[in-house]
């Protein structure tokens, strides 16, 4: 099995790239980080993609949201992450998609894509398909 | 004012308490425009006069057009339009970051000028404030938004603002990234980086709030809402694209801006929650531009496209974040 883990803030724009992978209809897991800290915390108990937005932008770090950083810091979770897809906005320079660039450092998984905000229908296309194969590739590969 | 001659203001005002949020949205923002604040004078734009001296008479004028253009819409933004969205605020904090958003346009406009007074005399200066005056179709631009500012739609107003911030500041902030991707005019170019990402941020809220006003609203009034915006998209990039003429023919460029001009009109649109319109092929900036803007937004970051064979990690960058535990 596979799945797909994301976070999206109340600006949902994740949220609806996610949503138009259409991956539920497809047999993938979906599961969404809380948001808030009196959430119950998300266990994921199958390998996952993690799409992530990119938070700062600016002058100071904290490019992965910190809901992101409290779901990776749980050990088991951390254990099934296979690659990492972000999104973000160019106009941030330097820091366009750089969610993507720490967690793949921290957690030595692939980069797999970058999109801006929504992402366009392109996007949209490529990483559903780009998932398709991606998982079928993992699954050739002995745990 | 509105059309009856009275200012228009908020009619209560509660001192604003950051501790009771109703909108955490608000905080990010601020935050996040308070950690990006600047100004224009630690930018060393004086170390650019060896390099604005190798540009050729045509090029100058064209810069200094551009610059004017900006100066003028960050003056509606930072005088009317952020001011213009303050009546209409939902919360408190709301209120504040527009505060914020209205002061960072004036500091904007202030830098054109910062950057004009290093690199041109005054009556270059003078000259090119003078053909932003007369030019129709910037005058148009501002008109066009102005009119949005003054009615009384509180959705369209934000629909206004969030196109100006995402989309008709484009056609000038080309000219810069061109330069810098030339290896020319590059503090200049930092300072405009600077706008840009401030920019980002501005319209990333206002059209964030423009959709949490949407959603209250019946379909119809939902789907109205949708052909207005773009209706006044075609309007404004109708426009755009004859300024663009007016500025960049004479130096060749007006094919590539308008690439430029349909990619940020899209992401113009995904701020404010729609699809984007321009097919790729319209919208494809040139790698140069965008490598100027970003120098992350390169092909690094498409693993599916490759063979799959190679195992692409993210190169090791600082990550101090103290929450990570590992």
């Amino acid at each position: 099995m596979s799945a797909l883990v994301y976070f999206s803030s109340v600006s949902d724009n994740t949220h609806r790239f996610v949503q138009r992978l259409g991956l539920r209809e497809s047999g993938t897991a979906v599961h969404r980080i809380p948001l808030r800290r009196g959430d119950e915390p998300l266990t994921v108990d199958e390998p996952y993609v993690l799409v992530v937005p990119t938070y700062g932008g600016g002058n100071e770090g904290g490019a992965v949201p910190r809901q992101v950083i409290q779901f990776l810091n749980d050990k088991h979770n951390r254990s099934l992450i296979r690659g990492v897809i972000a999104a973000g906005n160019t106009n941030f320079g330097q820091a366009y998609c750089r969610a993507g660039d720490v967690v793949a450092a921290k957690c030595g998984v692939p980069y797999l894509y970058a999109f801006e905000l929504l992402g366009t229908n392109e996007d949209v296309m490529r990483v559903r398909d780009g998932l398709g194969r991606f998982w079928q590739q993992q699954s050739r590969i002995p745990a | 004012m509105s059309p009856t001659g009275k200012l228009k203001l908020i009619d209560r005002v509660s001192a604003i308490n950051w501790n009771r949020l109703q909108d955490e949205k608000d905080l990010e923002v601020w935050d996040r425009l308070v950690g990006n604040f600047w100004v224009p004078e630690k930018v060393p734009v004086s170390n650019d006069i060896p390099s604005w001296h190798t540009l050729t008479d045509e090029e100058r004028t064209v810069t200094m057009r551009v610059f004017t253009g900006l100066t003028l819409l960050d003056t509606i933004q930072g005088t009317v339009g952020a001011v213009s969205l303050i009546p209409d605020a939902i919360t408190p904090h709301e209120e504040a970051v527009y505060t914020n958003i209205a002061f960072m346009e004036s500091v904007h406009a202030k830098s054109y000028s910062s950057i004009f007074s290093t690199l041109c005399s005054t009556e270059e200066i003078d000259e090119a404030f003078r053909w932003s005056e007369e030019n129709e179709n910037l005058q148009r631009k501002a008109e066009i938004v102005m009119e949005y500012y003054k009615g009384d739609d509180p959705l369209k107003r934000k629909v206004a603002s969030t196109l100006l911030e995402s989309f008709l500041f484009y056609s000038g902030f080309y000219m810069p990234m061109y330069w810098s991707s030339r290896a020319k005019l590059t503090n200049t170019a930092d300072v405009i980086r600077l706008i840009i990402r401030d920019e980002a941020v501005h319209g990333y809220y206002i059209g964030y709030k423009f959709q949490k006003g949407l959603e209250k609203l019946s379909q119809e009034r939902q789907d109205e809402i949708k052909a207005y915006t773009f209706d006044l998209l075609f309007e404004l990039y109708e426009n755009e694209v004859q300024y663009t003429e007016d500025l960049y023919d004479g130096i060749g460029l007006t094919e590539d801006v308008k690439k430029f001009l349909r990619y940020n009109a899209n992401k113009a649109l995904m701020n404010l929650g729609y699809e984007a319109l321009f097919p790729k092929d319209e919208a494809d900036v040139n790698p140069a531009i965008l490598a100027a803007l970003s120098p992350n937004a390169d092909e690094n970051h498409d693993f599916f496209s490759g063979s799959g064979s190679s195992y692409v990690i993210g190169k090791a960058v600082g990550t101090e974040d103290d929450d990570w535990e590992f």
